[in-house]
């Protein structure tokens, strides 16, 4: 009985998120098979064949598997279920809608974001917001989890060199059709795996004013993310959101500009190794988490900061 | 058309929690409870939608003590037409949803509208486990819904940006906080809420089995950040990202 991650990929290449999903698995014993499930994804079944660790890639292709629908991606992983007894993903937006549908067709109670493994059957998992952190035991005999993917470093991209096997779709439910999606385009580091992250709240007053972060951003090769509030307020685009109920970011660098600090937002980033705050009111909570604290206008201050940081 | 809406009783949003000494969980004595953030949008939506005459009947549902029956006259404040509390405590997502399942027979219902998840345990679990029970599309982290003639197409927030999907009703929709801003319910409504009917019921009379599959061993807070120091000009903060913290 070994361990199923299920691979997160756009069927050309496979998503740093699988990774994570694979060292956590590592946790739980060697005999690692990754499934990829997609149309014309022979390309993320190879990347995930190169994962050390791996021993063997199902690879499911069909067009009901093209757009991760989970009305049909469910029911394959579910048939898998019977001969493994830990399913696991990393908890994205396609792990978060996927995997608890699978864990009711098997008659599981899912344990979500888990933090770690500290046991076969004992997982640590955030709850109330990562402000109280629980240790709970499953009497269930498949595990189905999702892993928070800041918790676990992703395992190498290289070195592996599992076989592939192909396997049947079990079908197109007729439940739901992929219409389209609306992608955000970006050449810089992807939010979530960023090693380095810079964010604006509200003090940023505007969308247009967000090219203040980005000229630090290009410099330092880092990410762009925002607050709630300043997504709310329609400064950015939905899925910049660092917080409880957007992204959890952990980079080694953290720069959260304008940003007050409410526990939502707290919520997704307090794990960064570093974290400094910008911000022009000197009693704002996010600097009680920060290391590195800047009280002045930012308007004046980033533009500084990109001079200095550009003359090293 | 009939909508169910479920409702949970947590911790408000703005309570700053606090973790029992003796580790056993999380201390909800004496602290403000509200409707859960996501199923006040939740019942927005379907309320608009019964406005808009796509929907008949809102009924509102709550699984959790006695108490949970201001949650639902909350939800009935709003706008739901009638509410339904399953008197059980402690029930884990799986055993919500097939009590969920068992309401929604019973009532033919054709829509579910759910929070995307309860901000105390933050499973996000329900409605997708819901969806696999009845075998019903479901649309998770929704931002835009378009109920139409045997259809419902719903925008939803993912990971790279919006991803729009279209579903075969009856289905099962879970809420994204840019949806709807919900509305505060009038002294009036809240009146009216009062006298609107409010069944109670158990999982033994609905014939399900909510046995735990889980234990809590200890629940415990994270590892404290402490706060570092402030720093004087734009110059030293590089130097000490460069030297002293060595991360750019």
């Amino acid at each position: 009985m070994g361990i199923l991650v299920i691979a997160e990929h756009d069927n050309q290449s496979l998503k740093a998120a699988t990774r994570n999903a694979v060292t956590a698995a590592t946790k739980l014993g060697s005999d690692i098979t990754v499934l990829v499930a997609g149309n014309a994804c022979q390309a993320a079944a190879e990347a995930a064949a190169k994962i050390p660790g791996v021993t063997k890639v199902l690879l499911a292709e069909a067009p009901e598997l093209a757009h991760g629908l989970p009305e049909n991606v469910a029911p394959l992983i579910a048939a898998l279920g019977q001969s493994h007894e830990f399913l696991i993903a990393t908890a994205t937006s396609f792990g978060k809608s996927t995997m608890p549908r699978v864990a009711a067709l098997l008659d599981v109670q899912q344990i979500s974001e888990i933090m770690s493994v500290e046991g076969p059957n004992t997982f640590t998992r955030p709850i109330y917001a990562g402000n109280a952190i629980a240790t709970v035991q499953t009497a269930d005999k498949v595990k189905v989890l999702t892993v928070r993917g800041t918790a676990f470093d992703a395992a190498p991209a290289d070195g592996g060199s599992a076989p592939i096997e192909k396997i049947a779709s079990t079908g197109d439910a007729g439940l739901s059709r992929f219409v389209g999606q609306e992608l955000s385009k970006s050449e810089r580091p992807e939010l979530t795996s960023a090693r380095r992250v810079i964010s604006g709240g509200r003090g940023m007053q505007n969308g247009e004013n967000f090219k203040l972060l980005e000229a630090v951003a290009d410099k330092i090769g880092a990410a762009i993310g925002a607050s709630r509030a300043a997504v709310d307020a329609g400064f950015v685009p939905n899925d910049y959101q660092v917080g409880q109920t957007g992204k959890i970011v952990a980079p080694d660098l953290y720069i959260a500009v304008g940003i007050s600090g409410a526990i939502q937002h707290l919520a997704g980033m307090k794990d960064s190794k570093v974290i400094v705050a910008i911000n022009k009111d000197s009693e704002a909570p996010i600097f009680s988490v920060a290391d590195y604290g800047l009280v002045g206008d930012l308007f004046k201050i980033m533009p500084e900061l990109a001079e200095e940081i550009g003359k090293a | 058309m009939r909508v169910i809406v479920p409702v949970k009783r947590v911790i408000d949003y703005n309570v700053k929690i606090r973790v029992k000494p003796d580790g056993t969980g999380v201390d909800t004595a004496n602290v403000k409870m509200s409707m859960n953030p996501f199923d006040e949008i939740a019942v927005e939506e379907a309320v608009r939608l019964k406005e808009a005459g796509k929907v008949q009947e809102v009924i509102a549902v709550s699984v959790g003590p006695a108490q949970a029956q201001e949650t639902i006259r909350t939800a009935l404040a709003i706008g739901a037409d009638r509410g339904i509390l399953v008197l059980e405590e402690g029930v884990e997502p799986l055993a919500v949803a097939k009590l969920l399942k068992a309401l929604v027979e019973k009532e033919s219902v054709e829509l579910v509208i759910l929070g995307k998840q309860a901000i105390d345990d933050d499973s996000n679990q329900t409605g997708q486990m819901l969806a696999a029970l009845l075998g019903w599309g479901q649309a998770t982290f929704a931002s835009k819904v378009e109920l139409g003639e045997g259809k419902i197409t719903v925008t939803r927030e993912v990971d790279g940006g919006l991803e729009t999907d279209e579903l075969k009703l009856p289905a099962i929709v879970t809420t994204d906080l840019r949806l709807n801003e919900p509305r505060y319910a009038s002294l009036p409504n809240i009146m009216k809420a009062k006298k609107k009917q409010l069944d109670t019921v158990s999982a033994a009379d609905l014939g399900v089995d909510v046995s735990p599959r889980l234990t809590t061993l200890k629940v415990v807070e994270p590892p404290k950040r402490g706060a570092g120091v402030k720093v004087a000009s734009v110059q030293e903060l590089v130097d000490k990202l460069k030297n002293e913290a060595k991360v750019i």
